[in-house]
């Protein structure tokens, strides 16, 4: 066993590198779910459509999206919004505004598989009772939709929330930023990057678990 | 922006267009080393892919199991621990903690230590994957087999294993998809693949978006490449009369 020494560790370093890169890093998992969530559900609602000018797009920007890695998206932003908007962009709003764009392809797959498992019968009806489209899927589809996909939401929230530590290739300044800034002024490197991973896990792990939860108390309601 | 793919056709010290854009001798232009590059992101998400399919398999066997309750744990556990902590955090503990508490280590190349922590984190996806696929068969599966004297061995080797591994390709097509993808994550410890390729090149040149352009649409060729393959597998060795069912799963 090498020398390890956690001792280095405590409020002092915590309080002024790991919190401001914490609260980053938990901002930007919000921000990017409720974001990708609604743009995901515009992009399925596209797709479903049945008129190829809206489902065409959208097709395309869901597998464009979905076949290049988080990393390489990161940098195209990163290089292409200040050309776009005309001013340079910090790190961190150009990482909000990427992984909203990127998660809403991964959440529009989730709601169109969501949408379509709705039985087809919900949809007649909705239909017989003289609803229109909006209101169809307003008030029949989507909450139904909605309710079986809440697991797999969470699980992609997660997904996304270990996926945020990836800013590092834009330099934004998030929780492993953090703890990674802590261990380099302190000389410490390798307690930083133990500690980061003992977080992150630990985090993630009460996540899925009561995802877990969830899910069996939505099975039972089924 | 005018486009200026002559770029690749630059030395990549000197600066000067090579003829026929492959470098000879010692000369390397930017066209050799962006294939060279493809070539280890390839390598790496290949290897990774190995590593992972094994650990994946065996681990998710493992976790179904029944009257063994400590492999099962085994499995729980290799399984929580490799997913509940994000890749790049995973490569850094690979690349700084595991050498600096296993000083035996210091020698292995960096590259190694990236593939094991690419493929560990794959496997327990894998191995979720492996586990599901095994409890979705009908439990008459298993008591068919027991009912015919199979050993637990037997049971996974003959009854269990054949279909369950069927019933997984869809989801490890997209695993094997994301392996590609995720690969990029080890530019963080300067492996020379296609991400580390375009930050750098991009600094050099002052054309990123050429770079860029040309390393996504690599990443996409990969992915493709992958997706036919897993395809035309599925295809192969599909059982007549059976349809494994997709769903709905999270991912990247």
């Amino acid at each position: 066993m090498g020398n390890l020494d956690l001792s280095f560790f405590n409020w002092s370093v915590i309080g002024p590198f790991v919190w401001k890169g914490f609260i980053f890093s938990i901002w930007l998992t919000v921000v990017a779910t409720i974001g990708g969530i609604i743009l995901g559900t515009i992009l399925a609602l596209m797709r479903l459509s049945g008129k190829p000018w809206l489902a065409l797009p959208a097709t395309a920007y869901v597998n464009t999206m979905r076949s290049i890695p988080l990393v390489m998206v990161l940098l195209w932003f990163f290089l292409l919004i200040p050309f776009a908007i005309g001013r340079p962009l910090g790190a961190e709003m150009s990482a909000i505004i990427t992984f909203i764009a990127f998660e809403a392809a991964y959440f529009s797959e989730i709601v169109r598989a969501g949408i379509q498992s709705i039985p087809r019968g919900q949809v007649h009806a909705g239909q017989a009772v003289g609803m229109t489209y909006g209101q169809n899927m307003r008030l029949v589809i989507l909450p139904q939709a909605f309710r079986n996909m809440l697991p797999v939401f969470l699980t992609q929230t997660i997904i996304l929330f270990q996926d945020t530590s990836l800013v590092y290739a834009i330099g934004a300044y998030d929780m492993l930023k953090g703890f990674e800034t802590a261990g380099k002024n302190l000389g410490r490197p390798v307690e930083a990057y133990l500690l980061a991973a003992v977080v992150y896990f630990f985090m993630c792990l009460a996540l899925s678990y009561a995802v877990r939860k969830l899910q069996e108390k939505i099975q039972i309601i089924r | 922006m005018a486009w200026d793919w002559q770029i690749f056709c630059k030395e990549t010290t000197s600066g000067d267009i090579i003829e026929g854009c492959f470098g000879k001798g010692g000369d390397q232009t930017y066209l050799n080393w962006i294939l060279s590059a493809w070539g280890w992101t390839l390598t790496v998400a290949f290897s990774a892919l190995v590593v992972a399919l094994v650990m994946g398999l065996l681990m998710g066997t493992l976790r179904t199991l029944p009257n063994s309750p400590w492999l099962v744990r085994l499995g729980n556990a290799w399984t929580e621990l490799f997913r509940n902590i994000p890749l790049l955090v995973q490569i850094f503990l690979w690349y700084f903690v595991v050498p600096a508490v296993f000083p035996a280590l210091k020698e292995v190349p960096s590259v190694v230590l990236v593939v094991l922590a690419l493929g560990f984190f794959t496997s327990a996806r894998v191995s979720e994957q492996v586990r599901s696929g095994i409890q979705a068969l009908p439990r008459g599966q298993r008591y068919a087999a027991m009912a015919v004297g199979f050993t637990t061995p037997q049971t996974y080797r003959y009854v269990l294993l054949p279909m369950a591994l069927r019933i997984v390709i869809p989801p490890l097509t997209s695993e094997s998809m994301n392996i590609v993808k995720n690969s990029s994550v080890a530019f963080a410890v300067s492996i020379a693949e296609l991400t580390f390729f375009a930050r750098q090149s991009g600094e050099e040149t002052s054309k990123p978006v050429e770079m860029y352009l040309a390393v996504t649409v690599l990443y996409a060729i990969s992915a493709f490449a992958v997706n036919r393959v897993m395809g035309y597998i599925e295809k192969k060795s599909a059982v007549p009369g059976f349809v494994a069912a997709g769903g709905m799963g999270a991912g990247h």
